[in-house]
């Protein structure tokens, strides 16, 4: 249990997809303009990260894996599919992304208008393609390990988000050098988040 | 139309400067921030961006006519799928120390936003060898800028280019400092801002209208 809390603080915090690694960088920055719609993103993102995340962790575990397909029987114990990793991770996405915008549709059509639009916009996000090769790159030992991190990488990633979107909508009263003028200076405010963020380095429960 | 109409040779040269992809489409830039931190990674990362935009926008385009509209967006993604999982894999084969350090931002150019951005908007409605030229110059915009940030974060951060020493010994001994804020992620971004800036002020016609 300590471990799982301790991977979700470290993956909001210090490994956030926005400041350390620049993952979902493209509706991040088209989307901030008003707090509002920043909040209904972030909830999608969060919400198909923690599906998406553990069910390609289920894949990778016994389907990809070398070996992984020994439960079928002797002769597929030297099978490596690793290689389609990506292939399989964003047909996941996608098919999951599809899947979560029909169910959501169907029994909370209040949800399902808030978030529609962006629903399927998710599908690109590299955020969430992120989510998962991190997933394989950093080795988790067990499913609830996996379940915390998707949880995590999509909290962070909503929370710098919404945290952009209101700077940004303070920021229309300002003066600011023309060409600086929209998405320059929002390059410039992402930093100087990212540099704040920085200061959890190292932070452990 | 010949080979290289002026028409075409515009599609190559346009991304370079008015239309880049990075710093006027605003798209790719996850990427494109993350593997700067050494010019060899983002000369490297460059390539197979090229590449992939390149041959899956000729791709899609020959394509371009039997793609129902519905199920669009799985068939783009399954080509670029296809294309990246190349890429790595002569990646792997060929540079083992620097695909380990780009890590997962290869298999990222998969939802890179410059090649769903192109095929959509380019490669769904124009001919092959257009479409060909449109990913060629999109993807040399990105790697152009992958190259400038790599260069100046390379060179203040690490005071090196390429891992060769590029600052003299006698800087150092008078007292100069590599500026470590150079390889965190809070300078790339802030970099990016300043080349837009740069941009910007040169091409006045890019500034934003309020």
């Amino acid at each position: 249990m300590q471990e799982m809390i301790n991977i979700f603080v470290k993956s909001v915090f210090i490994d956030n997809m926005i400041f350390a690694f620049f993952l979902g960088m493209c509706s991040f920055l088209a989307v901030s303009k008003t707090v509002k719609t920043s909040i209904g993103l972030g909830a999608a993102v969060i919400f198909v990260q923690i599906i998406t995340v553990p069910v390609n962790y289920l894949l990778l575990e016994y389907v990809m894996k070398p070996g992984a397909l020994s439960w079928l029987g002797e002769s597929f114990k030297d099978v490596d599919l690793s290689f389609l990793s990506f292939m399989i991770y964003i047909a996941t996405i996608a098919a999951m992304t599809q899947l979560v915008e029909m169910v959501i549709e169907k029994f909370s059509p209040s949800l399902y208008n808030s978030l529609g639009i962006f629903l399927p916009l998710i599908a690109v996000n590299c955020a969430i393609l992120g989510g998962s090769l991190f997933m394989e790159q950093r080795e988790y030992e067990n499913i609830g390990q996996v379940l915390s991190w998707g949880l995590g990488s999509g909290f962070g990633w909503a929370l710098a988000i919404v945290s952009l979107a209101a700077v940004r909508e303070k920021m229309k009263y300002n003066h600011i050098p023309a060409p600086l003028k929209g998405i320059g200076i929002t390059f410039i405010v992402t930093g100087l988040m990212s540099l704040a963020f920085m200061s959890f380095m190292g932070i452990t429960l | 139309m010949s080979i290289f109409s002026s028409k075409n040779v515009k599609l190559l040269s346009g991304p370079l400067n008015l239309q880049n992809p990075v710093t006027v489409q605003i798209l790719g830039i996850c990427s494109a921030l993350a593997v700067t931190v050494k010019l060899k990674n983002a000369i490297v990362m460059g390539l197979s961006v090229i590449v992939v935009t390149a041959i899956s926008n000729l791709v899609i385009s020959m394509l371009r006519n039997y793609i129902p509209s519905r199920i669009r967006i799985i068939v783009q993604l399954v080509i670029v799928a296809t294309m990246v999982i190349l890429v790595d894999q002569v990646l792997k084969a060929f540079v083992y120390d620097v695909s380990k350090q780009l890590s997962v931002y290869v298999g990222l150019i998969i939802t890179n936003c410059i090649i769903m951005g192109r095929l959509e908007a380019f490669a769904m409605g124009n001919k092959p060898w257009p479409s060909f030229l449109d990913g060629l110059g999109n993807g040399a915009g990105y790697a152009m800028i992958l190259i400038i940030i790599a260069f100046f974060r390379e060179l203040f951060g690490s005071g090196t280019l390429m891992g060769f020493q590029i600052m003299p010994k006698a800087f150092y001994e008078a007292g100069y400092v590599n500026n470590g804020m150079m390889i965190m992620p809070a300078m790339a971004l802030i970099l990016v801002g300043c080349i837009i800036w740069f941009q910007r002020s040169y091409n006045k016609e890019l500034i934003e209208k309020e």
